[in-house]
């Protein structure tokens, strides 16, 4: 093995594929079968980086060659930049001694499209099967799927993979025409469709015959980027729902966009990276996900952006008043869930532990119940709780006032430099 | 108030719990041996672990409480934080006395409290699963060296011999001075002569020679996947707290 070349297009490879945040690596339940190596359970994200974010994947394009020339994309075809291949032996090599050191959960397969979709595909399909076959890798495998690949690859990438994913890009289709004219949403679309059809074929004959070989256990994701085209929040989480609600998926990822090109159709160079906006995003998603919020609460044409300020859950219940306050020791799960403060773990417990006893403001806390928000919004088993009848408005500053937001501090700096 | 001393074991909190009910003591003070309290009028008793009372006492405790419910109990053991053996009692005791199950009454304050060292033992746990970093040696054993904050070895066990099942491994705890052996069929634990082992790079003469080419590939990747204008110190530290630094090979 040539090391320093290798280093070098991993350095190369690695760095172009940066840019997917998906990093997931939980939702499949595979097992080691016959004393192989691995398995792909619950997700552990074994490193992260200096930016936060978790590496949990050897997260690597096979190549960076590309016949696309998308704006927003570092491999795009007019860009000048080092371009390199992996084989398909040095990917295998690298994800199963890398796993065997405990330094990933498995391997994430991108690619830049060489040739034609097909032939892209059959590539990253062969080093799944590889994996799988002849190395009885059992770790997780999540396959990008070329849009465009035909049905056959798709089909056989299932039977490898725990995931596959099609990336978006850009939340509406005007934005992709904007950036990718190469790319369409129809082709991007058609793998998904195809597979979300399979996933639901096989999960059924799974049922039927113990045997019958798992597909893409770990579903489908998708990614969209956010802030390189002018779409609003209404039209990105709409966009998300609609994927959630029609193809089924386990994710969609929001990348705030990280100006690495200068082009007239894209922000500035020096633009900063929408990282508050991503998570209010992220939030939403889970609201939509987890806390039974349908989109059209968190956003609406009243209300096309979140607040960057506050969160969704805290800028929906001020906007709604008239749901509060809710009566901890009384209310139905779905209402407490609804209570700015308390997380999906801390309404379980509440819901458990009250069939024991009336619950207060002590218990509450120690159960993990953010106080400093859920007190404006609850009555509970004391005779303390705000009497003053607070608008939106003034629960809002309140709330500002006294908590120490994660993003307060760069606004201030921002503000001492003038 | 009647202070019992045990020797720190599982079996030994059982123990204690059987004594407390044959002595039918009240009010007692659990604590390890070795810690001395010096109130004057107080009772002292020294538990001795006694396999036989301690069975008893948890085939008692699975009529009161899930399988589950014993296995957090074991996790929030393992915690090992002086003082806390009080909690440990005083859940037991609650679930004997209470006429229903009370795993889920959280709004107990012993009933809390082993929730919360439940959940710092798990977390803890995992991260290990996590950052635990192998070394190859020459004799194609991996090794890894870690230092974890609580003894949560006995639960990693079942996590590592599922995934590595092909290639023998050792984890071992240099705090305390023990560790996991996998010899491709099963596990025991071992305790090694060279304590002073406590840096991945101090046996670079037992390792084999492309672990340093994994290695150096492995820090390479790790440097180019972080996006600097991102950059987010506060964020990365709380993810990986510096004390686990000096184990991860990225980090070093």
């Amino acid at each position: 093995m040539n090391a320093d070349r290798i280093t070098e297009k991993l350095n190369i490879l690695a760095d172009a594929a940066k840019y997917d945040v998906s990093c997931a690596s939980s939702g499949s339940k595979r097992k080691n079968e016959n004393k192989g190596l691995g398995n792909a359970s619950n997700g552990i994200c074994h490193s992260y980086t200096e930016d936060g974010r978790c590496v949990s994947l050897l997260k690597i394009l096979l190549t960076n060659h590309c016949i696309f020339d998308c704006a927003y994309c570092v491999s795009r075809k007019s860009n000048d930049i080092q371009r390199a291949a992996f084989t398909v032996q040095e990917v295998v090599d690298l994800t199963i001694n890398f796993y065997r050191r405990n330094y990933i959960e498995g391997l994430f397969l991108s690619s830049g499209i060489f040739k034609d979709a097909d032939f892209t595909m059959e590539r990253l399909v062969r080093i799944a099967k590889k994996l799988r076959t002849e190395h009885n890798f059992n770790g997780y495998i999540h396959l990008k799927s070329i849009p465009g690949a035909s049905d056959e690859l798709m089909n056989e990438a299932g039977l490898y993979a725990d995931r596959l994913s099609v990336n978006l890009e850009m939340p509406t289709e005007a934005g992709l025409k904007l950036l990718a004219p190469d790319k369409n949403q129809a082709d991007m679309i058609k793998p998904m469709g195809y597979l979300k059809n399979a996933i639901i074929q096989r999960t059924e004959e799974k049922k039927l015959f113990k045997k019958a070989p798992i597909f893409a256990p770990a579903g489908q994701s998708t990614q969209v980027i956010i802030g390189a085209t002018p779409e609003n929040d209404s039209e990105v989480l709409r966009s998300a729902n609609y994927f959630y609600k029609n193809f089924n998926l386990k994710r969609v990822y929001y990348s705030g966009y990280v100006p690495v090109l200068a082009d007239s159709r894209l922000p500035a160079l020096n633009t900063s990276v929408p990282m508050v906006r991503e998570n209010r995003l992220y939030q939403a998603d889970w609201l939509m996900r987890f806390y039974g919020f349908k989109v059209n609460e968190i956003v609406n044409d009243a209300q096309p952006h979140l607040d960057l300020d506050i969160d969704p859950k805290l800028s929906w219940a001020i906007r709604n008043m008239q749901a509060f306050p809710v009566n901890i020791n009384k209310a139905d799960l779905q209402m407490i869930l609804r209570v700015p403060g308390i997380g999906l773990l801390s309404a379980q417990k509440i819901v458990s532990a009250r069939k024991f006893g009336k619950l207060n403001w002590d218990q509450l806390k120690k159960m993990g119940v953010a106080l400093n928000r859920a007190k404006y919004f609850v009555i509970c088993n004391s005779t303390e709780f705000e009497r003053r009848d607070l608008t939106g408005n003034n629960i809002k500053q309140f709330i500002l006032a006294t908590s120490q937001s994660k993003f307060l501090k760069n606004t201030q700096v921002q503000l001492n430099l003038f | 108030m009647t202070t019992l001393i045990y020797d720190g074991t599982f079996e030994g909190l059982l123990t204690s719990v059987f004594e407390v009910y044959d002595r039918r003591l009240d009010r007692v003070n659990l604590q390890k041996t070795g810690l001395n309290s010096n109130a004057l009028f107080e009772d002292k008793l020294q538990v001795i672990t006694d396999y036989v009372r301690a069975n008893r006492v948890l085939k008692g405790l699975k009529q009161k409480v899930s399988s589950m419910g014993i296995q957090r109990l074991y996790a929030a053991h393992l915690a090992e934080m002086d003082g806390e053996e009080n909690s440990l009692l005083g859940y037991i005791r609650y679930a004997f006395d209470a006429g229903q199950n009370i795993e889920e009454d959280y709004g107990n304050k012993f009933v809390m409290r082993v929730s919360e060292m439940v959940r710092m033992v798990r977390r803890e746990k995992h991260r290990m699963e996590a950052f635990v970093r192998f070394q190859k040696l020459k004799d194609e054993t991996y090794y890894a060296a870690v230092e974890p904050d609580f003894n949560v070895l006995p639960l990693l066990i079942r996590h590592f011999k599922s995934r590595y099942a092909d290639q023998k491994w050792i984890i071992y705890d240099i705090k305390r001075k023990y560790g996991i052996y996998y010899d491709l069929h099963d596990t025991q634990y071992i305790s090694l002569d060279f304590a002073s082992v406590n840096k991945p790079g101090d046996v670079i003469a037992a390792f084999t020679e492309d672990e340093g080419i994994y290695q150096h590939l492995w820090k390479n990747y790790f440097s180019s996947v972080n996006i600097p204008s991102r950059k987010n110190t506060k964020l990365h530290v709380r993810h990986i707290p510096k004390r686990y630094w000096k184990h991860l090979t990225e980090k070093i």
